[in-house]
């Protein structure tokens, strides 16, 4: 697994080098200069090609906007009524996040992914966080990449449980309860799966974990999404809407450019 | 030591019995119909331990302070009566107290549990599951719809497992979080369980009754004082056993009507 | 009368360390094991209730250290709910079995029956030594269940199904946990049908001549009540383990009903049932909880004797009552299930059994207090832990009147005045017997007296600690304190809390004084005073009439010959104040049995 690096990193490493070597080597000394010159360029064409940055010139992205066909259902309130805390956290109560549809018709928490990715087996190193803010998740569907570590948090005054629950055979399941105050949970998940997860203390708190491989991205509330890093190629794109409806599309990327796919789901 | 230890027994006993009779952390008050009888079961019951108590206590407390230093040339004697008496003692005392205690309690046990709720008595149902109590009642149609476990999805707010597309009856059943009954109005408790075993009770209504997986369980009550009270979980049912609670609201006729309103409302 | 000391179990003295202090055979090597064990249960399982009483006093603490026992259980040093209710499991599960069913049965009484009997040793040593080991390995299997990822089950010492059935989907520590559990629980079963055998056939068959069976003193009776409940009660609860093995590993249902949903998920069980396994638990937990105290009352009245100078008023009285209890502890279990969902008439059956057996239970108590009457009290360690397990039978048993009726029951069960009530007659009452018969035996099994100023302050803190610890336990339960509850957020417990932080600290301290036992323990078998004689408090069983301490085959060259029943004190025409069992001398009292 290749890590990204930092050029800055090989710069300064030269730069010391130079300043050890000087004591020894005279800059007066023309084939001194060539020969370190030629070093450094080695060096620097060898980070470049050992070193992954995000922003390699020819990775190009995938955008486009999901939107919702037809009416959004009608989002049962949620009554939290066995937690004094989580009413008061809600003076206006919240809704089921089954459909969670923005002005325009745009369908948030939408996943879209690169079916049967076999791209370089890149992990994302930011660590994003799984919230329990106010009795509800946020954000309601998490994606990650296999192996990506993620972290859960609390915000909460109240203690919650996590608890999801993979399929034993794809994923290992866990439960770990996080009082008020209690520090973050990490973890990763080894497979892809959609994983859901809940809160037993408080049943109405739902999510996804829903774990792919390669480039990713979440269609935010105007359904609009954006999956970068996606290398030139030919792809099927894969939108996952909870509980498990999907729908395919094929795009082709360009170097540097954007590749555009759309998607409609029928609202069930 | 000895009668140190005998004045110790005394001072343990009066001071264990203070809180009791000075009520410092009292029985939640009853708010039942049928509470009464458990409440002077539990007084007599109360009464009979206390006098056993204290009695055993001192006298166990003044034997260790009298006969832990003997006279000089007094001989070991026995109690008066010997064995037999106090066996024939322990048989015709704790024997008629015990009876007497087992009889009259028939009473109140009968009162919850082998009494038929009432036939205009308000069916609600509730179900237990890991962790939080959920109410059905029947709406309109005064009747249930089926349940199916297998349309359970707690994702979609379907506690029940019902089928409002499906089943004819299920169509005006409300769903709620909170249980509120009218005051003075029998109600006919249906208990399941969704998981494991949980226990429905509510000090106020002297009703405790655990859920039983797999068994449809009921109890019937009557709550005879308006006011908020809380549902609380006995039976050991996982991590958050400890929090598994449902406000019971007893409210007045017409703040019951409004209230299964607008939660019919929000369904 | 039936002589079968000749037909005794000869096994030569043992020459190597293996075979004399680990794998013995000699059933004296075996009690001090068992009692070894007990001691080391029994201090883990106080520092248990440690960290749950600090929890529940002060509940976002972070005890220092705590997340090294836990991977999960508590991030920053804060106990989680589940971690509680693992470490209240585990407390209750390691006190019950690895404490209270050990030491006052098999600790105590493998080393004194076959004494007191006036055997060689028991008929099956190795059977016995296995009794021991096995015993060990369910420990050792228990313990483990610490280790595993998600930590120990977390469902209560009484495992409750469905939930200790469902495996991991009904919380953590409910897969492999319940698997230890329930697999080092039947592993204990074995061992203690080991010993009940053992027991059962020294009773009966291994006495000495002249030892009838009504001239056994009454610890021995104690041991021989209880090893008949033991082959019974347990032979029911492993059973009950298999199956519930079964529901995890081989996709069976015993438990589980159709129909159990956990997170959206409709669990592939059919059929099981829930109350089946709390009739199979309680069937065995209920003559479980009398084989906890009957060896205490045989110990503590064998005590009581020696230190009033005075046999009983009634020894066959006791006796009789002593068995009365057993059988009758046998049709009562159905007390813990008054709202369990089963039949309601079926609680009535169960309800009157349990309030008759208060009648033996009462009798016991009145023939104690009756033989103090008139009698000569000598106060030393062992007498006041014996008097003080009589002032807690009292106390634990009075508020059983309550759980007896159904009706009254409805408000108690599953509160704190359940928990008041058993922590008072086995927490501390059975604590105490086991107390006295340490201080009461501790010369003859090592030759040293324990300090007599630490016994007593270990007494004295102990009897006003522990009533200041469990007293208000009763409080609470009245008050509706629901039991199990690792916190209390409900509106109506919050204001008992100040309540719970007074029982904290009562426990903290009186459990730092139980460290003095354990140091006078320590150091007295070590450097402790030297015992004046072959028999420093006077008695008259045979254990005091054999070397101190006894030898490999317990009497020596020649086996004792009984002349006089046990408890021939203050006789009237006697040389001295008593009369031991084996001495020749021609007095006999009047009532003394043939």
């Amino acid at each position: 697994m290749l890590r990204h690096r930092d050029n800055s990193e090989a710069i300064t490493g030269i730069a010391n080098m130079l300043d050890a070597n000087e004591r020894i080597f005279s800059m007066k000394n023309r084939s001194n200069v060539a020969f370190l010159t030629a070093v450094a360029t080695l060096v620097c064409c060898a980070a470049l090609i050992l070193g992954q940055k995000v922003n390699a010139a020819g990775e190009g992205k995938i955008t486009g906007t999901v939107k919702l066909d037809g009416a959004a259902p009608h989002m049962k309130g949620i009554d939290m009524g066995k937690d004094p805390y989580c009413v008061k956290a809600n003076p206006t109560p919240q809704h089921l996040e089954t459909y969670v549809v923005g002005s325009g018709g745009g369908l948030a928490n939408v996943v879209l992914s690169i079916d049967g990715w076999s791209g370089n087996a890149t992990v994302e190193t930011n660590v994003p966080v799984f919230d329990q803010k106010n009795c509800m998740y946020t954000p309601h569907v998490l994606a990650l990449d296999t192996a990506q570590n993620f972290k859960v948090k609390t915000s909460d005054q109240t203690a919650h449980n996590i608890h999801p629950l993979p399929n034993p055979m794809t994923n290992v399941g866990w439960n770990q309860s996080q009082p008020p105050g209690a520090p973050d949970v990490e973890k990763s998940w080894k497979n892809p799966e959609v994983i859901p997860v809940q809160c037993n203390i408080h049943p109405w708190m739902h999510g996804f974990f829903v774990v792919v491989k390669g480039p990713y991205a979440v269609s935010d509330a105007n359904g609009n999404f954006t999956i970068n890093n996606v290398p030139p190629g030919s792809y099927t794109v894969k939108a996952w809407h909870e509980p498990d409806e999907t729908q395919t599309q094929k795009v082709t990327v360009a170097a540097g450019a954007s590749a555009s796919a759309n998607f409609t789901f029928k609202a069930k | 030591m000895a009668k140190i230890f005998a004045v110790t027994i005394v001072l343990i006993a009066i001071a264990s019995a203070i809180p009791i009779v000075a009520h410092m952390w009292p029985m939640p008050q009853d708010i039942s119909t049928h509470g009464h009888l458990i409440d002077e079961q539990y007084s007599d019951t109360m009464a009979e331990a206390g006098i056993s108590f204290l009695a055993s206590q001192f006298l166990l407390a003044f034997f260790i302070w009298r006969f832990s230093s003997p006279r000089p040339g007094e001989k070991v004697k026995s109690f008066p009566g010997g064995a037999s008496g106090l066996v024939i003692a322990a048989f015709l005392l704790v024997g008629t107290e015990v009876l007497a205690l087992g009889v009259f309690g028939m009473k109140a046990w009968s009162a919850v549990y082998f009494d038929a709720p009432s036939a205009n008595a308000l069916p609600v149902q509730v179900q237990a599951g890991q962790f939080a109590f959920y109410f059905r009642y029947t709406g309109p149609d005064g009747t249930f719809g089926p349940l199916h476990a297998d349309k359970i999805s707690e994702a979609n707010a379907n506690f029940f497992g019902i089928d409002t597309t499906n089943d004819q009856d299920s169509k005006d059943d409300v769903v709620t979080a909170e249980m509120a009954i009218p005051v003075n109005r029998e109600i006919h408790l249906l208990m399941h369980s969704k998981d494991v075993g949980h226990s429905f009770y509510v000090p106020e209504l002297r009703i405790q009754q655990d859920f039983v997986p797999g068994l449809d369980v009921s109890v019937h009550f009557t709550a005879t004082k308006v006011g908020k009270y809380e549902i609380v979980c006995t039976q050991l049912c996982g991590l958050g056993h400890y929090n598994m609670k449902a406000y019971l609201n007893v409210l007045s006729p017409e703040d019951f009507d409004n209230w299964m309103k607008q939660q019919a409302a929000l369904q | 009368m039936h002589d079968m000391s000749s037909h005794a179990v000869h096994h030569g003295a043992p020459t190597s360390f293996i075979r004399k202090h680990v794998f013995s055979l000699d059933h004296k090597v075996i009690g001090k094991q068992y009692y070894a064990l007990a001691l080391v249960a029994a201090v883990t399982g106080m520092v248990l209730s440690w960290l749950m009483r600090i929890h529940l006093g002060w509940g976002s603490y972070a005890i220092p250290g705590l997340h090294l026992l836990s991977k999960t259980g508590a991030p920053g040093d804060v106990m989680t709910p589940e971690y509680y209710l693992q470490l209240m499991t585990m407390h209750g599960t390691i006190m019950v079995f690895f404490v209270l069913t050990t030491a006052p049965f098999a600790a105590f009484g493998n080393f004194f029956l076959p004494i007191q009997t006036g055997a060689e040793d028991m008929p099956f040593p190795h059977f016995n030594m296995m009794s021991f080991w096995v015993t060990f390995v369910a420990f050792l299997v228990l313990v483990s269940s610490f280790f595993v990822s998600d930590g120990p089950t977390l469902g209560g010492w009484t495992q409750y199904a469905p939930l200790s059935a469902v495996g991991s989907a009904g919380g953590p520590g409910q897969g492999w946990g319940v698997v230890l559990w329930a697999t080092s629980i039947a592993i204990f079963c074995v061992g203690q049908l080991f010993g009940s055998l053992n027991f059962i056939t020294t009773t009966l068959d291994m006495r000495t001549k002249g030892m009838s069976l009504m001239r056994l003193p009454l610890s021995a009776w104690g041991w021989f009540i209880t090893s008949v409940m033991g082959l019974t009660a347990f032979a029911v609860l492993m059973p009950a383990c298999i199956l519930l093995i079964l529901d995890h590993v081989a996709g069976t249902s015993f438990f589980v009903p159709t129909n159990t949903v956990i997170n959206d998920q409709v669990l592939p069980h059919t059929g099981g049932s829930t109350l089946l396994w709390q009739h199979l638990f309680w069937f065995f937990g209920h003559p479980e909880v009398y084989i906890a105290i009957i060896p205490g009352m045989g110990i503590v009245s064998h005590v009581l004797i020696t230190s009033m100078r005075r046999p009983m008023l009634s020894h066959r009285v006791l006796i009789y009552s002593m068995a009365a209890l057993g059988v009758l502890s046998y049709m009562v279990y159905g007390h813990h299930m008054f709202v369990s969902g089963m039949n309601p008439k079926s609680a009535i059956a169960f309800s009157f059994p349990t309030l008759v057996i208060t009648i033996p239970s009462t009798i016991v108590v009145l023939i104690w207090l009756g033989s103090l009457y008139g009698s000569k009290l000598r106060i030393t360690s062992a007498s006041l832990f014996a008097l003080g397990f009589v002032s807690m039978f009292i106390s634990g048993g009075v508020s059983g009147f309550f759980l007896a009726q159904p009706s009254t029951d409805i408000m108690l069960h599953a509160t704190y005045f359940v928990v008041g009530h058993f922590h008072l007659v086995m927490g501390v009452a059975a604590m105490f017997g086991i107390f006295a018969g340490t201080y009461f035996w501790f010369p003859k099994m090592t030759g040293r007296m324990m300090n007599e100023t630490l016994g007593r302050a270990h007494f004295w803190l102990s009897f006003v600690g522990a009533y200041c610890i469990f007293m208000p336990f009763h409080y609470l339960g009245i008050a509706g304190n629901v039991r199990r509850y690792q916190a209390f957020t409900d509106d109506y417990l919050v204001p008992l809390i100040p309540l719970h932080k007074f029982i904290t600290v009562s426990a903290v301290c009186t459990g730092l004084v139980q460290l003095i036992f354990v140091y006078n323990l320590i150091h007295s078998r070590f450097a402790g005073e030297k015992a004046p004689s072959d028999n420093p408090w006077e008695g008259t069983s045979l254990e005091w009439s054999t070397a101190t301490p006894p030898p490999h085959n317990n009497f020596g060259d020649t086996m004792p010959v009984v002349h006089h029943d046990p408890y021939q004190y203050s006789v009237e025409g006697a040389s001295k104040d008593f009369i031991m069992q084996t001495s020749t001398e021609a007095v006999h009292s009047p009532d003394e049995e043939k």
